[in-house]
């Protein structure tokens, strides 16, 4: 602990109240809101007006400026659920636990967004909606092990164990995925020849880059917004006997 | 009581409860039996395509029968508390876990090899591969019943846990599936396939160290 500056510490030790929690994203929230709308604004202008049309795929390649991101979104997703859901397990902080089963449905949506905009693009691109393609079907097991998550939490009455739970598939399906991931894509080379989904990647062009890169940004400003909003709520709802939620509530009527 | 007495009892026990329970051991193989007979009736008898996707359905048809009788690790001793006082004795509970699993590998993923040879010449498989078919559901199934343990274990206190743990489980079946089917679908085109068999055993070695610690923690969750 001697690593971490004194202040960084306290800073962490304080967001571990719930009330100091709620007030403070509270007050974070418009100047995440503002920085997410500025990036996405500069991002799409520059993916899809700036950057110039692929000399193969024409306009369609600018579905990754949403693809792309979504499918790093969901990995990186899984793996802030798990680290939340370790610090939930091993410290016991009810704030820990929030985010990680806030982040799920959010997770599970992106993940969602990268296999649908795959397969979009991937009608026009192979000729057909999918193909047992490594990555698409290491996507879709990373669906159903998010599937997996919120269906547990939902079965579990009491929400305290219903985290505890979902902490340990979380752990459990951290070490599991780049076994998951790496079988997928060997058994995929071995079943199918590199004839569609092989194409050659050109390295990327730096004015299409830069758009890829703020969309990237632009997403986990909105994954911050929305996992915060939903921690929020939950918050809420499981400190509803508590006395800075009453006197919240009284204050604001 | 030793640490080592204390698994062998343990092992004992559930043996011996499962002998005196032996639909238990008989409802998985006769699903596994039963699946396999309905995929010559479902895609047409034709020798050709059956023998091309033996291996998979096989497979796939292990998976299944192992997720089906997981809920009998935990649920009667659950139900009957002696799960709580397995979790308050003073060995560690990894170690218990792990002993029940093992013994619950022995009553319903070792039979599965005994009537995969049947399987087999139902399927039509060439002989030369059924050697690797079953060393692979030698070295498979237990991965199963590990990893499965850990989802049993989260949904042991649910009521209606069934249809939640096949999602829990599944897709963390599928590594076993791809190495094993392949490993099968190499060994009938007559080509090595120790690579696919070192991953399983590399799998099953992680498995074994790893998996009674999600386990045991997901018990003490579920007890509490």
């Amino acid at each position: 602990m001697f690593l971490i500056p004194d202040p960084v510490v306290r800073f962490f030790h304080r967001m571990a109240s719930p009330p100091h929690f709620y007030a403070f994203t509270g007050r974070l929230m418009p100047w995440l809101v503002v920085v997410f709308l500025l990036v996405t604004a500069v991002g799409l202008y520059g993916g899809l007006y700036l950057a110039p049309a692929d000399y193969q795929q024409g306009d369609s390649y600018r579905i990754i400026y949403i693809h792309v991101p979504s499918a790093w979104m969901s990995l990186f997703i899984y793996v802030v659920m798990a680290v939340a859901g370790a610090i939930g397990l091993i410290w016991r902080i009810k704030l820990a636990e929030i985010v990680a089963i806030s982040s799920a449905p959010i997770g599970a949506s992106f993940t969602f967004i990268a296999l649908v905009t795959g397969s979009l693009w991937g009608k026009p691109m192979w000729g057909t909606w999918w193909v047992w393609d490594a990555r698409l079907t290491s996507e879709l097991i990373l669906l159903f092990l998010y599937l997996g998550v919120i269906g547990l939490y939902g079965a579990i009455d009491d929400k305290r164990t219903a985290s505890r739970a979902v902490a340990i598939l979380a752990l459990v399906g951290v070490v599991n995925i780049p076994i998951i991931h790496y079988s997928v894509e060997w058994w995929n080379t071995l079943h199918q020849g590199p004839t569609v989904t092989k194409m050659d990647k050109p390295s990327i062009h730096v004015s299409m880059l830069i758009p890829l890169l703020l969309m990237a940004v632009s997403f986990k400003f909105y994954y911050l917004i929305a996992m915060l909003q939903r921690a929020r709520t939950e918050l809420l709802l499981r400190e509803r006997n508590a006395q800075w939620v009453k006197n919240m509530v009284s204050e604001s009527k | 009581m030793s640490l080592s007495r204390a698994f062998f009892a343990v092992i004992r026990r559930d043996l011996v409860l499962a002998l005196r329970r032996r639909s238990e051991i008989a409802n998985p193989l006769l699903f596994f039996i039963l699946v396999i007979t309905l995929f010559p009736l479902g895609i047409g008898a034709q020798p050709h395509l059956l023998q091309a996707i033996a291996p998979g359905i096989i497979w796939v048809s292990a998976l299944l029968a192992a997720m089906l009788s997981l809920d009998s690790l935990f649920r009667s001793d659950f139900d009957d508390g002696s799960l709580e006082q397995m979790l308050l004795s003073p060995h560690p509970t990894t170690v218990l876990v792990l002993a029940k699993i093992i013994a619950h590998w022995l009553v319903t993923g070792l039979p599965l090899l005994i009537v995969a040879p049947l399987l087999a010449v139902f399927l039509g498989m060439p002989n030369h591969s059924l050697g690797t078919l079953l060393l692979t559901l030698l070295l498979g199934t237990p991965v199963l019943s590990l990893i499965g343990a850990v989802g049993v274990a989260l949904t042991v206190g649910l009521r209606r846990g069934g249809m939640i743990l096949s999602l829990l489980v599944l897709p963390l079946y599928v590594p076993v599936l791809i190495f094993a089917g392949n490993a099968v679908q190499m060994a009938g085109s007559g080509l090595p396939v120790d690579a696919q068999i070192n991953i399983l055993i590399a799998i099953l070695l992680m498995a074994l160290v790893l998996a009674p610690l999600p386990v045991a923690a997901a018990l003490k969750m579920s007890i509490h």
